[in-house]
């Protein structure tokens, strides 16, 4: 709906392309490893992924230089990107994600004779797709960047061609994935038809521009094209998020999803949804909260439920993961809750963002050791694969440990201070009964979590008669680089737990 | 909050000067001499003797700077804190900092820490082989955050320690357990981390109905002494207290876990853990919920002493019934926290009074069983006591110093729990005699498991199995290992139970202190203008 020459005018200046420096340079990467592939000698080609870990941790410390930081939103594009600090903060935390991936992929690729370029390309397109993603200020900008991120995540989940667990899973995204775009869109396009009718007060500007989508959604919160649209694009968010009752390709995706990319999905598809669910909340929806938060609450209480709930049979390693993130979406989503609305608390987005943090800190520890000592079928790992690994690895066993302590939100570890803060947040906001339930969720969690670390350093009493242990099995050693990265993110997690001041965010 | 951890850490310690800079060092190093060899020999692969050596270290700081500590307290302390020390975190913002400090209720208590820790500690490095350096880690990071649990100020601190000490508990009972190990360690876990949540809730009510935003112990006292909170959110808040606490502490219908996790733990887990890492939920009681929740205790007063009175009277019971020593022991302390919980209850005083220093008492004798219990077993290959017999004749130490700690236990004069357990009855009597008389049923049945015990293990015939044992390798009495744990712990009952006055005067004078300020001297709860001066506190903002 441009209608005047100033506003086009307004669009041509605000059209900045070097603002998104860090997303065209990881463009660029992208084209340049299947450059690489094709120029590179055989025998240098495993530079390459080392390479673009470089250049990603590269951007990663310009991103975060004191020249670079951003103080003030300020909206870039006419409208449909706005850089803001919170959102360059997730700006690094998915280059963060890229980068920790893309070192998962390569052993995984190398050990199982994948082709290593292709899904290092893929990974960079789905970060910068997540990236824009944090940073977009308008629905057009915001479903091409989550159709950029749905659509690599197609090819990276059936990666694995020649394991059929793989292959199921990229089809049940595939159907999953679908249904929710269309979701989104769906509810898009009638919040399009509601702001855009010329009959109703404050119907000018940009329909689908937040800002001034917000205008008209508190001047109409009660119309029913707005409650329908709200809700249909929330059901597309809370699909990418696994908040109920929207979590039910998980299990399924993350078994069958090759390792690096169900680090991925956890962890960063997950903090995308967050971060479209707190835009959303922040500015074009929150005219909404008199509904809107009550249905986040009780989203959030079921998801705590089942995710812990139904993670409690689980043996298979990556289902407990799919499962417990369910229940630490909820907690999230909690987080999201406080953040909002009547009686809302001031900093219950730096909580979010604590929790978020520290839950990529322990996701991709376990990531790293599932992938060290996962089977060529890695769909199939489960506890019983991690038997005696505290006696015969004590460095791995001593991670997974420090990991698994800090998503149960274990005192010291980092996980304990994200749980408090999201604690006290909730309770300032008054939600006495999410917390209730959020309680019941830890204490469930405790079950599996503390299973899985009795799997790895409790000797099982010997079943056969004769007393023989049984087999070590033939676990590959861990490479000199991926004890470092281990070793960093064991660390972090627990200095984490007792020193937070160098989180300037938090602040 | 400006400046990195470390500095800071020193800077704190800057402003005290004299005798004060000494004791502020003293008490950090108490606290994280035991934490920060742990972090070393996580990460170190030292010979065996070195290992043992440095863990002698790690247990021995605590237990003489406790000493030391406890010597060099102030006379006239009230119930302010001294050796106050401020530590800034990168949470200040969320009025959350690390604030050490001892008063009358706290000191006992480090004390017990520092000297039940020392003696598990001595006991541990004598008798433990497999992977030893492991357990001794562990064992050294548990000493360090039940040291902490006693000397923090701030209530986040407080909870943060003891979870740092909880946390190797679990995985010291799955790994070294005995038969049931697995699920011991999962029921304490669950069960423990329920209570915890319950616990953090209360507390981080606190923080936001105070509508302080901090968990400084001492403002929330400061505030809450001139305003009070509505009755409905004082109420609810003592309840999330209690069960929480309560479940930590193994209250009566909470307590399943508890005589589970102590049979298949090592003996110098459970020392420590019976001893003295349980306290932590009577202690926050009597340190956090009593003084700032008056009323919400005087409203679940009564279910609250009911309850009490289930551990006393029905798992006194259950102690008779028992034939495994371990069993015996671990149940007879879920029996005895009942008192502690009366004494609480009676709302006076004396009877607060009389559960601090039952708590100390307890801790020393309970550690005392715990370490004599697995001297017996180590002898006799067995837990089963109608499997043993005769035994004082082979091992008179042994069986003096055990009859003495079960007499200890039961309650005798001369021995630090009968002025703990006679302060408490006097308590109770006031608050309503026939539960006073309930509660006396209960010395009735330690007798008779008490001494039921020692005449089974230590008195008869030598019964077939120990013969045979015996044959195999002869007895021999307490090794040096075994005799410097034991008589540590019963020197400490021994003289509390003579000169209670030193233990229960700096107690008596913090708890007064807390019931004057609170205006309850007289029982009764009404509200209070009078704010407490803080005398050893010079930056408590």
């Amino acid at each position: 709906m441009i209608q005047s020459p100033e506003q086009i005018e307004w669009i041509t200046d605000s059209t900045r392309w070097l603002v998104l420096w860090p997303e065209l340079c990881l463009v660029l990467l992208a084209l340049a490893v299947l450059v690489m592939d094709l120029t590179l000698p055989a025998s240098r080609k495993h530079w390459i992924t080392g390479i673009a870990m470089a250049v990603q941790a590269a951007l990663l410390a310009l991103l975060f230089l004191p020249g670079f930081g951003v103080s003030e939103p300020h909206a870039y594009f006419g409208g449909m990107i706005e850089i803001s600090p919170q959102g360059q903060i997730f700006r690094g935390f998915f280059l963060l994600c890229g980068l920790l991936t893309a070192y998962l992929a390569d052993r995984y690729t190398r050990s199982r004779g994948l082709p290593r370029v292709e899904f290092l390309h893929l990974l960079l397109l789905a970060t910068v797709g997540l990236m824009l993603l944090s940073q977009s200020s308008h629905f057009v900008m915001l479903f091409v960047a989550l159709e950029l991120v749905t659509v690599t995540f197609y090819v990276l989940i059936g990666y694995h061609r020649r394991s059929s667990a793989s292959l199921e899973a990229g089809l049940k995204y595939l159907v999953l994935g679908g249904l929710s775009s269309a979701l989104l869109l769906f509810g898009i396009v009638l919040l399009y038809g509601a702001a855009g009718l010329p009959g109703l007060f404050a119907s000018t500007g940009d329909p689908l521009q937040f800002t001034d989508l917000s205008l008209f959604i508190r001047a109409h919160p009660d119309h029913p094209l707005v409650v329908a649209g709200a809700l249909l694009v929330l059901s597309g968010v809370a699909f990418k998020i696994g908040a109920f009752p929207f979590q039910i390709w998980i299990p399924d995706v993350y078994q069958g999803a090759p390792i690096p990319t169900t680090a991925f999905l956890a962890v960063a598809s997950k903090a995308g949804g967050i971060i479209v669910l707190l835009i959303l909340v922040q500015t074009p929806f929150a005219g909404l909260e008199a509904w809107l938060r009550p249905l986040l609450m009780t989203v959030a209480a079921l998801t705590i439920l089942f995710g812990n709930i139904t993670a409690l049979v689980q043996r298979n390693v990556k289902r407990i993961m799919g499962l417990s993130g369910i229940s630490h979406a909820g907690f999230l989503l909690m987080g999201v809750c406080a953040s909002f609305g009547p009686g809302s608390v001031s900093w219950a987005a730096n909580a979010v963002l604590f929790y978020l943090l520290v839950y990529l800190l322990a996701s991709y520890a376990l990531f790293l050791v599932m992938n060290i000592l996962a089977p060529a079928e890695d769909s199939l790992q489960t506890l019983d694969d991690y038997a005696n690994l505290g006696r015969e690895r004590p460095f791995l066993g001593a991670a997974l440990a420090v990991a698994l302590g800090s998503l149960a939100g274990i005192p010291p570890l980092a996980g304990f201070i994200g749980k408090l803060l999201i604690f006290i947040a909730a309770y300032q906001a008054g939600m006495f009964a999410l917390l209730t339930v959020a309680i019941i969720g830890v204490v469930v969690s405790i079950f599996y979590y503390f299973g899985w670390i009795l799997a790895a350093f409790v000797r099982r009493t010997p079943l056969t008669l004769d007393g023989e242990s049984s087999p070590v099995p033939g676990w590959p050693r861990e490479t000199g680089a991926e004890r470092t990265g281990l070793g960093i993110l064991t660390a972090l997690t627990i200095i984490l737990g007792f020193y937070q001041g160098f989180l300037w965010f938090l602040l | 909050m400006t400046g990195s951890f470390p500095f800071s850490m020193l800077a704190a310690l800057v402003p005290y000067t004299g005798a004060d800079a000494f004791s502020g060092a003293l008490l950090m190093l108490a606290i994280f001499t035991p934490l920060v060899l742990g972090l070393l020999l996580l990460f170190l692969r030292p010979a065996d003797s070195v290992v043992r050596s440095l863990a002698g270290i790690g247990f021995s700081v605590p237990l003489i700077g406790s000493i030391l500590l406890a010597l060099g307290f102030p006379a006239d302390a009230g119930n302010a804190y001294a050796y106050y020390l401020d530590v800034p975190t990168g949470l200040g913002l969320y009025g959350i900092s690390l604030k050490l400090g001892l008063n009358g209720v706290a000191l006992p208590l480090f004390l017990l820490a520092g000297i039940v820790g020392g003696a598990a500690g001595y006991f541990a490095i004598y008798r433990s082989n497999e992977r030893a350096k492991d357990f001794l880690t562990l064992l050294l990071i548990m000493q360090g955050g039940i040291m902490g649990v006693f000397a923090s100020v701030d209530v986040f601190f407080f909870y943060f320690f003891h979870e740092i000490a909880l946390i190797p508990t679990f995985i010291m009972i799955a790994i070294w357990g005995g038969v049931s190990r697995r699920g011991a360690a999962l029921e304490m876990a669950i069960y423990l981390t329920l209570g915890a949540m319950l616990s953090l809730v209360g507390l981080i009510a606190l923080y936001v109905e105070s509508g302080l935003n901090s968990f400084d112990l001492i403002s929330l006292k400061g505030y809450l002494s001139d305003t009070s909170l509505s009755t409905l959110v004082e109420n609810n808040i003592f309840a999330l207290l209690m069960f929480g606490f309560g479940i930590l502490v193994s209250l009566f219908p909470f307590h399943s876990w508890a005589p589970k996790a102590y049979t298949a733990a090592p003996a110098s887990v459970s020392m420590l853990h019976a001893g003295v890492l349980k306290k932590f939920g009577l202690y926050g009681l009597i340190q956090i919920a009593l003084p700032l929740l008056p009323n919400g205790l005087a409203h679940w007063s009564s279910l609250l002493a009911w309850l009490a009175l289930g551990n006393v009277v029905l798992i006194g019971m259950v102690t008779v019934a028992q034939r495994d020593l371990k069993q015996l022991i671990a149940y007879s302390s879920v029996m005895h926290m009942g008192y502690a919980f009366l004494g609480v209850v009676s709302f006076s005083a004396i009877g607060v009074g009389g559960a601090i220093l039952m708590m100390v008492a307890h801790g020393l004798s309970v550690a005392l069983l715990f370490l004599l219990g697995a001297a017996v077993y180590d002898r006799a290959g067995t837990y089963d006591m109608e499997a043993m017999g005769g035994m004082a004749r082979k091992t008179p130490a042994l069986a003096v110093l055990f009859i003495g700690a079960m007499l200890a236990s039961i309650g005798l004069p001369g021995f630090a729990n009968f002025w703990g357990e006679f302060a408490i009855f006097i308590a109770v009597w006031t608050y309503s005699p026939w539960m006073a008389a309930a509660a006396a049923l209960g010395i009735i049945l330690s007798a008779v498991y008490g001494l039921r015990a020692v005449a089974r293990i230590f008195t008869g015939g030598e019964s077939k199995a120990i013969q045979e044992r015996s044959a195999e390798a002869p007895f021999a009495d307490l090794s040096l290992g075994e005799r410097t744990p034991a008589l540590l712990l019963m020197t400490a009952l021994l003289l509390v139970g003579f000169f209670p006055g030193s233990i229960s005067r700096p107690i008596d004078e913090a708890v007064e202190a807390e019931f004057v300020t609170r205006g309850l001297a007289d029982g009764s709860v009404q509200d209070s203008s009078s704010s407490s001066d803080y005398l050893f506190v010079e930056d408590s903002e």
